[in-house]
């Protein structure tokens, strides 16, 4: 059961569009009318040195973090603005938090479960049925019953990705989803996004994985200061950028 | 040697007054049961909502958590149990005693319960919120939980100490363990009754320090 609504004839092929997105943090303005166009099945890849406004154009993206102004909108249904209900529109929105966030007190089931159950109002039987599966999608099946402190991090970040595929998402944002992975586990989560966007997921992924971004991207996106500085194939942006502050951002990864 | 005996451990005395010193450890039992179910119960309840943060809320909950436990537990209840039926309100010692331990237990236990929500890393407030829970939900099936294991230790510490706090009783005629036992020993003059009780104590206290210790290591979360 397909329980993600697609919208017949909802605006041409955009998953996920930022309009003029602007957020400061107290008088530091952090977002300056920012926007992006996500097409379907697209994966888009946000780089930027650290302060660029990257997690935060991200985390406006749920609405983890409220923006001051601008609009965003999720197959054409607006996000912001008053009278959204909000939990319902955030089960259509996937989040993937750089420290994986478990619930430490449930086993990975129970993670994947809960909001089927509590949001979705799903019986147990067809909530495990659906989270089992989900489960299977990043090759962690056989740990259903495992609590979080027995996996290892990449395991449960692939957890994580479970708890937020279950629900069906529109689109997927990864706020550094390895950043925090030891290097021999990073490649086991790569994995399972290469694996979703061959399934047709959208994605945006705020993310250092060059290589990665190099072979995956559909797009990859440069923000400096709050903007968008430049934004191509990822063949355009690591071989051939257009702007100054990109090549000298990416000058320091090729070193 | 027979004069300690005497005093302390006389058979007679005793004998005559260990029905009546069982009596009063049923009352002690029931009564700590009610106190430490729903003082906890009640704590717990005032820490979620003062999560919502509610400007006047959470203001009446800190002054409420900071005066029950900045008075001594004996003061109120001489005040409740002699200065409400001034105002018509009539209560048994028994529930004088009961109302003002657990209302005591509740203050203790919304600042613990509230230390450990606060404790509570944002990421999982955010995961939670992330795949559609309310805040509501997000307290009651994430963050709670986990506040709840966290304070286990000075949970069940606070409890203990609440419940041997009923001996206070002792002081309003509630004929609890302690209550039977001075009245006891002032009708036999002999300070056995107090032995009794004190043994009392220890085996219905004794049981519950050491269950309190299994529920720390119970909850205590894997690998940590």
């Amino acid at each position: 059961m397909m329980l993600s609504p697609d919208l017949p004839g909802a605006s041409s092929g955009v998953a996920l569009s930022i309009e003029n997105l602007h957020k400061s943090f107290g008088t530091e303005p952090v977002l300056k009318g920012l926007d992006l166009a996500v097409g379907r099945s697209e994966m888009v890849f946000v780089l930027g040195p650290s302060g660029s406004g990257k997690s935060t154009m991200l985390r406006c993206c749920n609405r983890l973090e409220e923006p001051d102004s601008g609009e965003i909108f999720i197959e054409g249904d607006r996000l912001t603005g008053p009278g959204v209900d909000l939990n319902k529109i955030r089960q259509r929105i996937g989040m993937v938090f750089q420290s994986f966030n478990l619930y430490p007190h449930l086993n990975a089931l129970g993670n994947v479960t809960l909001a089927l159950r509590q949001v979705q109002k799903m019986p147990r039987a067809q909530a495990e049925a659906a989270g089992l599966d989900a489960l299977d999608r990043v090759g962690l099946s056989a740990r259903a019953r495992h609590y979080p402190a027995q996996l290892s991090g990449g395991q449960q970040q692939r957890v994580a990705i479970a708890r937020a595929l279950a629900l069906k998402p529109s689109v997927m944002l990864f706020d550094e989803p390895t950043s925090a992975l030891d290097p021999e586990l990073v490649g086991d989560v790569l994995d399972v996004m290469r694996d979703m966007k061959a399934q047709g997921m959208t994605m945006l992924v705020v993310s250092h994985e060059m290589k990665f971004a190099r072979d995956a991207a559909d797009r990859v996106i440069f923000m400096d200061h709050g903007r968008i500085v430049e934004t191509g194939p990822p063949e355009q942006i690591f071989g051939n950028p257009q702007e100054d502050r990109t090549r000298a951002f990416l000058s320091r990864f090729h070193g | 040697m027979d004069r300690f005996l005497d005093t302390f451990f006389n058979m007679a005395v005793l004998g005559r007054y260990a029905p009546a010193i069982l009596d009063g450890a049923l009352i002690t039992v029931v009564l700590s049961l009610l106190i430490v179910s729903t003082g906890i119960a009640l704590g717990a309840g005032l820490a979620c909502l003062r999560a919502y943060r509610i400007g006047p809320v959470s203001f009446a909950i800190v002054i409420f958590a900071d005066v029950w436990r900045a008075l001594p537990p004996l003061v109120l209840i001489l005040l409740a149990f002699f200065g409400l039926p001034n105002v018509g309100v009539v209560l048994s010692s028994f529930m004088v005693l009961y109302l003002v331990l657990m209302l005591v237990l509740a203050a203790f236990a919304e600042e613990i319960v509230w230390a450990g929500i606060t404790a509570t890393p944002k990421g999982q407030w955010e995961a939670a919120r992330s795949t559609g829970l309310s805040f509501t939900r997000a307290l009651v099936f994430v963050v709670l939980p986990q506040a709840v294991r966290m304070v286990i230790p000075p949970l069940t510490n606070r409890a203990i100490a609440i419940t041997k706090m009923t001996a206070l009783g002792m002081v309003i005629g509630v004929p609890d363990i302690l209550g039977q036992a001075t009245t006891a020993q002032s009708f036999s003059a002999n300070a056995s009754p107090l032995t009794l009780a004190a043994i009392a104590y220890v085996i219905l206290f004794l049981p519950l320090v050491i269950a309190s210790r299994w529920l720390e290591a119970r909850f205590t979360p894997p690998g940590a």
